[in-house]
C-alpha cells in the first residue's frame, strides 16, 4: 500500500514566484537596508556644466558643514584611486571615478563629501564650489565627428572612439575588403529602400536606484562590499584589482537587487569610490543614488543612428543589406560601452538570409551621460533598423508584411545557421512562430476591422515584426569576464537542499525556477529546496546576470551540480537498498527501486546516511555536495513574432494601442508564468521606448528630462491586455533546451509599435517615423508636414 | 533627493496655523505635500519651517447647503472624485479631481494644496474657475471669500497674502439643464494637464443659454475664453456651431503659450479648439441628457465624517 502522496512534476509549470511575498511586503533587505555601527555617508559634487576645465574646487564651505568628516576632490582621489578598467578590448581614454581636471557631461563626480548623515553629506556636497572654465559642448554624434565644436578627448581629436568597423559578406579578418556580393546585389535589385533611422537615447530606471556599503576592517585587511549589483563576482573583481587587494580578501554582496535591465553591470566610479575610500579612511561607508542622480550619473541606453538600405527585387526577396551605424556614446567608455553597438552590427540581418549584408560601425563620444547595457543592448537596435526597412519594402511593393517576412525567412532545414555576421544561429522555425502570432492576432479580422475604422475616419494601423536576438551569453570568446556560469548544489544531512547559482538574480525569478528543477531532478518538494545568490563568499564563483542568460548557462551549470549529486546519492542508496544505481527511482520524496515501492527509504534517511556512512563502499567519501561550471559552446538565439493595432487620436495626434500579440520562442520553458512575467516587462519597456520614452539634452548638453516629470515610464493602465503565445523550439547548446527570455519583449516591440504607427498615417503618405512618437510629431504628420 | 534642513510644527486647528504662522516667518504650511514635498528634495524650496495642517478636522469634509457646495480643503482628490454630492453638483469637478495625477496622488494630494499651489498644469483651477467657485480664506484678521476669478494671477501665484489660510472651496450646485464637462490632454510623465478645458453650457428651449468655457496648461493661470463663449451662447448647439465657437478660442490666447519638448507652443495652441470642442460637446450631450442623468457614482470607500 502506497500512501505517500505524488508529488507532480514542475519543470512547465506556471507555478509563483516565492520571491515575491517578501517583495510586495517590504520585507526583503536592499542594500540601503544594510546598517553597520560607525557607517558614514557619501555625497557626490556633481558637474551641472557639460564640459569645462577645473580651475578650482574650493571644499571649505563643505567641510565646515556641521557633521562633515572629509571632502575629497577628484584630484585627490586620483591620488590613491587609478583610472577605471573597462571590460571591452577596445582602446580608451582615462576615466577617473572623479573627474581630475575636465568634466565631461553634467552629472560627472567632481568632489566627494563623507558625512555622519545624508542630510549633511548633501548640504555639504551642494557647499562645493567648483570654478570651471566653460568649453563648447557636442552633442550631435554626426558633428562630433567632425571634431568641432569640441574635442572630448585629446587622443580622439574627431571624437571617433572606434571604428569604422565593417563586417559582413566580403568582409576577412587580416582581407582586403570585397565589396563584389554587396555590389552585385544592389545592381540586381529592382529597388532599393533608403532611410536613416534614429533609435533614440533611453534611461533604465531600476525602481531601485543604484547604492554601494563599502566596509574595510584594517585588523583583517578584508573589504565587504554590498552593492545593487547584476554581477557581485564582477563587482569583486575589479575593486579588488582598483584598490589593491586580494579577491580572496574582497566579498562582494548583492543583496535584494530591486530590478537592473543591463544597467547594473557596469562596475561604477561610486563603488570604487566607496571601497577606496572606505579602506582609506577604515571606516564602513554607504553611498545611495537618489533618482535625480540616477538621471544622470547611471549609464544610458541606446542611441544609435542606423542608415540602411535594402535592395529588393519587385517580388519581395532581399537581395541584400547595407547598414552603417553611428553609435552616440556618450562622455566615456564603462565597463561593456564600446561592445553594445557591436551586438547590433551581428544581429543587423535579422530573421532573414539576406545572401548579402555589410554593416559598418562608428562609435562616438560627446558631451553625455555615457551608454551602456540596457535591456537588450544592441539587439534591439539591430532589430529596429531591419524591421523598419522590411516594413518600408513591405509597403513600398504593396505586399502584406507577413508574405515578405515568410519569403525571406532563414528555413528551418538550414539551421545551424551560419550569418554573413558572424553569428551561428543555434535553432529556429520562424514561420512557425509567425503563423502562430498571426492566428492568434486574428490578422485577417484585424484587417478587416482596420477598413471599417478606417471607412468611419478613425486613424488605425495595423504593425507586425519579427525579432531574432542572441541570448545565453556564451562562448568565453564572446563574453569578457568568461562565458561560463558556476553552481554547488548540496543535500544536506536532513535532506533538505540548498544550491549556489552564480547568476545573480535582480527580478528574474530564479530563486523558483531553480527551485523547480531541482525538485525534479530530486522528487523532493519545492519547500525542501533553497536557492542561494549574490554573494560572493556563499557563492564560490560566477558571471552574473544579463544576456538573458541565467536559465540557459546558470540553470544548466545548476542541473550539472545537481546530477553530480544525485549520482552519489544514488549510490549511498543503492549501497542501503542492495541495488544497482540505475535500477533507482528518486520521487515523491523517496528513493526506490523501481517497481518495487515497498523498498523505498525517505530521501532525508538516505541523506543522513551520507553523512555518517558507518559502512560505504570504499572509494565514495561521505557528504553530498558538488558543483559545476557551465560554457555554453554557442549563443541561444530566440526568436518571435508581435502584432500590434494603434489608433492615432486624429485631433491629438496621441497614440493608443488597441491590441498587442507577442509570440516568443525561447525553446523549453521551465515556468510560463514567469515568463510570461518578463514578456510583459520586456514589452512595457519596448512599447514605452516607441511612445514615450526619450532623454532628451539641449544644445549645450544640458539634459532636459531630468526626473519623472519629464522622462516618462510606462504603466499598467497605459496598455491593452497582452495576448500572448509561445512555440518551442528547444536549443541544441544546453541540455535544458531553454534559450532565454528576459529581453526578448524590448527586442520585438519597438519595429512593431512603430510600423502600427506607420500603418495608421500611411494615408497621409507617412513611410517611416522616428521614436518615440510625440503626439505633436504625429499631429504634424497629419497636417501634412514633411517627416 | 533629501530636504534641506527645517522645523516641522504641527497644528490642531485653523487658529493655530495663524499663530504658528505670525511666530515662523517663512514657514509654509504642509498639507498632502504632494507639491510641496517634491520641491523641497529638489532643493527649490527651503522653508525655515513647515507647519503640517494634515489632521484639522474642520478642514475636511463635503457638504451641500444653500445652493453651494462646501469642501473643506484638506479634502483629497479622491474623496472629491468619489463623492456623489460632488458628481451630482459639480460633475465637471468630480471628473478632473479623478484624473489627477495616479491613485497615489489623488490620496493624498487636497484640493486647498492644489489650489494654493496654482501650478498652470494643474486641473482644479481650470473647473473652479469654469464652475465660479470661490475660496473661503482666513487671514489674520478674519475670514473672507476670494472669487476664483480673482484667485489665480500668475504662474505659482495667487491672491493669497502671507498669512492666509484656504480653509474651504464653494462651488455653485449645478443649475437645471447645465451640463459640465472637463477635457484633459496629459503629459505621459507627470500625468498633470498639458491642456485641461472645462465647459459648463446651460440649455434652454434648444438653445444655449449661459455658457462658460476655461482653459489651463497653455498659459501661466487658467483663462476663461470668452470669444468661445460669446460665439456659442444663444446657438442652436450644432456640431458646426461647436466648432466654430471652439476655433474662437484662438482670440482667447494671447502671443506668449507655455511650451516644452513634449508639446510645444504653437502645437498647444493648435490644441486648444480640439480641447475646447471636446470638452463643448461632451457637456452640451450631458445638458441634453440631464433628464436622463446616470445616478452619480457610489463611492467605494466613505469616511465617517462624510
Ligand atoms: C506625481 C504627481 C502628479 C501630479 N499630477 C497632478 C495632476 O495631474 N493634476 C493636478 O492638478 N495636480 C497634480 N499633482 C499635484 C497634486 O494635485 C498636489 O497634491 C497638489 O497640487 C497640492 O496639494 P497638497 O495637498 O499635496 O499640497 P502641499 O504640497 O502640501 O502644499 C502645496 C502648497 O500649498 C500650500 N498650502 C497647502 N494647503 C494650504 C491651505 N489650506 N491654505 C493655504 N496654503 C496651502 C502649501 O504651503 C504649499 O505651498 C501631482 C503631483 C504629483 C507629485
Amino acid at each position: 500500500m502506497n500512501t505517500v502522496p505524488v508529488l507532480p512534476k514542475l519543470i512547465g509549470r506556471r507555478i509563483k514566484r516565492r520571491e515575491d511575498p517578501r517583495l510586495v511586503r517590504g520585507r526583503a533587505t536592499y542594500v540601503d537596508d544594510v546598517k553597520i555601527h560607525g557607517l558614514r555617508h557619501l555625497a557626490f559634487k556633481r558637474s551641472d556644466v557639460a564640459h569645462g576645465r577645473i580651475r578650482s574646487v574650493d571644499t571649505r564651505a563643505a567641510a565646515a558643514v556641521d557633521g562633515v568628516e572629509a571632502v575629497l576632490t577628484g584630484a585627490e582621489i586620483a591620488g590613491f584611486l587609478g583610472p577605471m578598467p573597462i571590460g571591452t578590448p577596445f582602446p580608451s581614454p582615462d576615466h577617473h571615478a572623479v573627474a581630475v581636471d575636465t568634466v565631461r557631461f553634467v552629472g560627472e563626480p567632481v568632489a566627494v563629501v563623507v558625512a555622519r548623515d545624508r542630510y549633511a553629506a548633501r548640504d555639504a556636497a551642494d557647499a562645493v564650489v567648483v570654478d570651471y572654465e566653460p568649453l563648447p559642448a557636442v552633442v550631435d554624434p554626426e558633428q562630433a565627428m567632425t571634431g568641432q565644436p569640441a574635442v572630448l578627448h585629446a587622443d580622439y581629436p574627431t571624437n571617433v572612439a572606434l571604428g569604422p568597423l565593417s563586417r559582413g559578406t566580403g568582409i576577412r579578418r587580416r582581407q582586403p575588403v570585397d565589396d563584389t556580393a554587396v555590389d552585385e546585389a544592389f545592381a540586381a535589385a529592382d529597388m532599393v529602400i533608403s532611410q536613416r533611422i534614429v533609435n533614440q537615447r533611453l534611461a533604465p530606471n531600476s525602481i531601485e536606484p543604484r547604492g554601494v556599503v563599502a566596509h574595510y576592517e584594517g585588523g583583517k585587511d578584508e573589504l565587504t562590499i554590498w552593492s545593487s549589483t547584476q554581477n557581485p563576482h564582477i563587482l569583486r573583481t575589479f575593486v579588488a584589482r582598483m584598490i589593491g587587494l586580494g579577491q580572496d580578501r574582497v566579498r562582494a554582496i548583492a543583496p535584494e537587487v530591486g530590478g537592473g535591465f543591463g544597467a547594473k553591470i557596469n562596475i561604477y566610479g561610486e563603488e570604487y569610490v566607496a571601497a577606496a575610500l572606505s579602506k582609506r579612511l577604515d571606516m564602513p561607508l554607504k553611498w545611495i543614488e537618489d533618482r535625480s542622480e540616477a538621471f544622470l550619473a547611471t549609464v544610458h541606453g541606446r542611441d544609435l543612428i542606423g542608415y540602411v538600405d535594402l535592395a529588393a527585387r519587385r517580388d519581395g526577396s532581399v537581395l541584400g543589406l547595407k547598414l552603417r551605424i553611428v553609435a552616440d556614446i556618450g562622455a566615456y567608455n564603462m565597463l561593456l560601452t564600446a561592445g553594445i553597438p557591436t551586438n547590433s552590427m551581428t544581429m543587423a540581418g535579422g530573421s532573414y538570409a539576406f545572401p548579402a549584408v555589410r554593416v559598418t560601425l562608428t562609435e562616438v563620444f560627446t558631451n553625455k551621460t555615457p551608454t551602456d547595457a540596457y535591456r537588450g543592448a544592441g539587439r534591439p537596435e539591430a532589430t529596429y533598423f531591419v524591421e523598419r526597412a522590411m516594413d518600408m519594402l513591405a509597403r513600398e511593393i504593396d505586399m502584406d508584411p507577413a508574405e515578405l517576412r515568410r519569403k525571406n525567412f532563414i528555413r528551418p532545414d538550414r539551421f545551424p545557421y551560419r550569418t554573413p555576421l558572424g553569428a551561428v544561429y543555434d535553432s529556429g522555425d520562424y514561420e512557425k512562430t509567425l503563423d502562430r502570432a498571426l492566428e492568434t492576432a486574428g490578422w485577417a479580422q484585424l484587417r478587416t476591422e482596420r477598413a471599417a475604422a478606417r471607412a468611419a475616419g478613425r486613424v488605425v494601423g495595423l504593425g507586425l515584426s519579427m525579432y531574432v536576438e542572441s541570448c545565453g551569453l556564451g562562448p568565453s570568446a564572446m563574453v569578457s569576464p568568461g562565458g561560463w556560469e558556476h553552481s554547488q548544489v548540496t543535500v544536506e544531512r536532513d535532506g533538505r537542499i540548498s544550491a549556489t547559482t552564480g547568476a545573480s538574480p535582480h527580478g528574474q525569478g530564479n530563486e523558483t525556477t531553480f527551485a523547480q528543477m531541482l525538485a525534479d531532478q530530486f522528487g523532493v518538494p519545492i519547500d525542501h529546496v533553497t536557492i542561494r545568490h549574490g554573494d560572493t563568499a556563499v557563492v564560490k564563483q560566477g558571471i552574473g546576470t544579463f544576456g538573458s542568460r541565467s536559465q540557459a548557462v546558470g540553470g544548466t551549470a545548476l542541473h550539472n551540480a545537481g546530477i553530480k549529486v544525485k549520482a552519489k546519492m544514488a549510490r549511498f542508496a543503492a549501497f542501503l537498498l542492495e541495488a544497482h544505481e540505475e535500477d533507482l527511482v528518486f520521487e515523491n520524496g523517496t528513493i526506490a527501486v523501481q517497481g518495487a515501492p515497498s523498498s523505498a527509504r525517505p530521501f532525508a534517511e538516505v541523506a543522513a546516511y551520507a553523512y555518517k556512512p558507518v559502512k560505504r563502499p570504499e572509494d565514495l567519501d561521505p557528504g553530498l555536495s558538488d558543483e559545476a561550471f557551465f560554457e555554453p559552446l554557442n549563443n541561444t538565439y530566440p526568436f518571435g513574432c508581435q502584432i500590434a493595432m494603434i489608433e492615432v487620436d486624429r485631433g491629438t495626434g496621441e497614440a493608443r494601442l488597441l491590441k498587442m500579440v507577442a509570440v516568443n520562442d525561447a525553446g523549453h520553458l521551465i515556468n510560463p508564468l514567469i515568463v510570461e512575467g518578463q514578456i510583459h516587462g520586456g514589452l512595457a519597456q519596448g512599447i514605452g521606448q516607441a511612445l514615450i520614452e526619450e532623454v532628451v539634452y539641449d544644445r549645450d548638453g544640458q539634459p532636459l528630462t531630468g526626473s519623472f516629470m519629464d522622462y516618462a515610464l510606462p504603466r499598467a493602465a497605459d496598455f491593452p491586455r497582452f495576448e500572448l503565445d509561445h512555440t518551442v523550439t528547444p536549443t541544441p547548446v544546453n541540455p535544458l533546451g531553454a534559450k532565454g527570455v528576459g529581453e526578448a519583449g524590448t527586442i520585438g516591440s519597438p519595429p512593431c509599435i512603430v510600423a502600427a504607427a506607420v500603418d495608421a498615417l500611411s494615408p497621409f503618405g507617412v513611410r517611416h517615423i522616428d521614436m518615440m512618437l510625440r503626439p505633436e510629431k504625429l499631429w504634424r504628420l497629419m497636417q501634412g508636414e514633411p517627416s | 533627493m533629501y530636504a534641506p534642513d527645517f522645523a516641522y510644527y504641527r497644528a490642531d486647528s485653523v487658529a493655530e496655523i495663524g499663530r504658528l504662522l505670525r511666530k515662523h516667518p517663512g514657514a509654509k504650511l504642509l498639507a498632502g505635500g504632494h507639491s510641496l514635498i517634491p520641491l523641497l528634495k529638489l532643493r527649490l524650496a527651503a522653508p525655515p519651517a513647515l507647519i503640517d495642517i494634515g489632521r484639522i478636522g474642520e478642514l475636511k469634509g463635503i457638504s451641500v447647503a444653500d445652493g453651494r457646495l462646501r469642501i473643506g480643503a484638506l479634502t483629497t482628490h479622491a474623496q472629491i472624485a468619489a463623492s456623489s454630492e460632488v458628481a451630482a453638483h459639480a460633475p465637471a469637478l468630480a471628473a478632473a479631481a479623478g484624473v489627477i495625477g495616479d491613485p497615489a496622488v489623488r490620496n493624498r494630494g487636497t484640493i486647498g494644496g492644489n489650489v494654493a499651489h496654482a501650478d498652470p498644469a494643474s486641473d482644479l483651477p481650470t473647473v473652479l474657475l469654469a464652475l465660479g467657485a470661490s475660496f473661503a480664506v482666513a487671514t489674520d484678521d478674519g475670514e473672507r471669500a476670494i472669487p476664483a476669478g480673482g484667485f489665480f494671477q500668475d504662474m505659482m501665484t495667487t491672491a493669497l497674502g502671507e498669512h492666509d489660510i484656504v480653509t474651504a472651496v464653494d462651488v455653485p450646485t449645478a443649475p437645471e439643464g447645465q451640463g459640465q464637462a472637463y477635457e484633459k490632454f496629459s503629459h505621459p510623465a507627470s500625468r498633470y494637464a498639458v491642456i485641461g478645458a472645462a465647459a459648463a453650457v446651460g440649455l434652454t428651449g434648444g438653445k444655449v443659454g449661459r455658457v462658460v468655457v476655461t482653459l489651463g496648461g497653455l498659459v501661466p493661470a487658467a483663462i476663461r475664453a470668452g470669444s468661445v463663449e460669446q460665439a456659442l451662447s444663444g446657438q442652436a448647439p450644432s456640431a458646426d456651431a461647436i466648432a466654430d465657437a471652439a476655433a474662437a478660442v484662438s482670440n482667447d490666447l494671447g502671443p506668449d503659450l507655455i511650451g516644452d519638448i513634449y508639446a510645444s507652443a504653437e502645437y498647444r495652441r493648435a490644441m486648444a479648439p480640439v480641447c475646447v470642442k471636446r470638452a463643448l460637446t461632451a457637456a452640451l450631450k450631458r445638458a441634453s441628457s440631464v433628464a436622463e442623468a446616470p445616478a452619480a457614482r457610489s463611492p467605494w470607500w466613505k469616511p465617517s465624517w462624510l
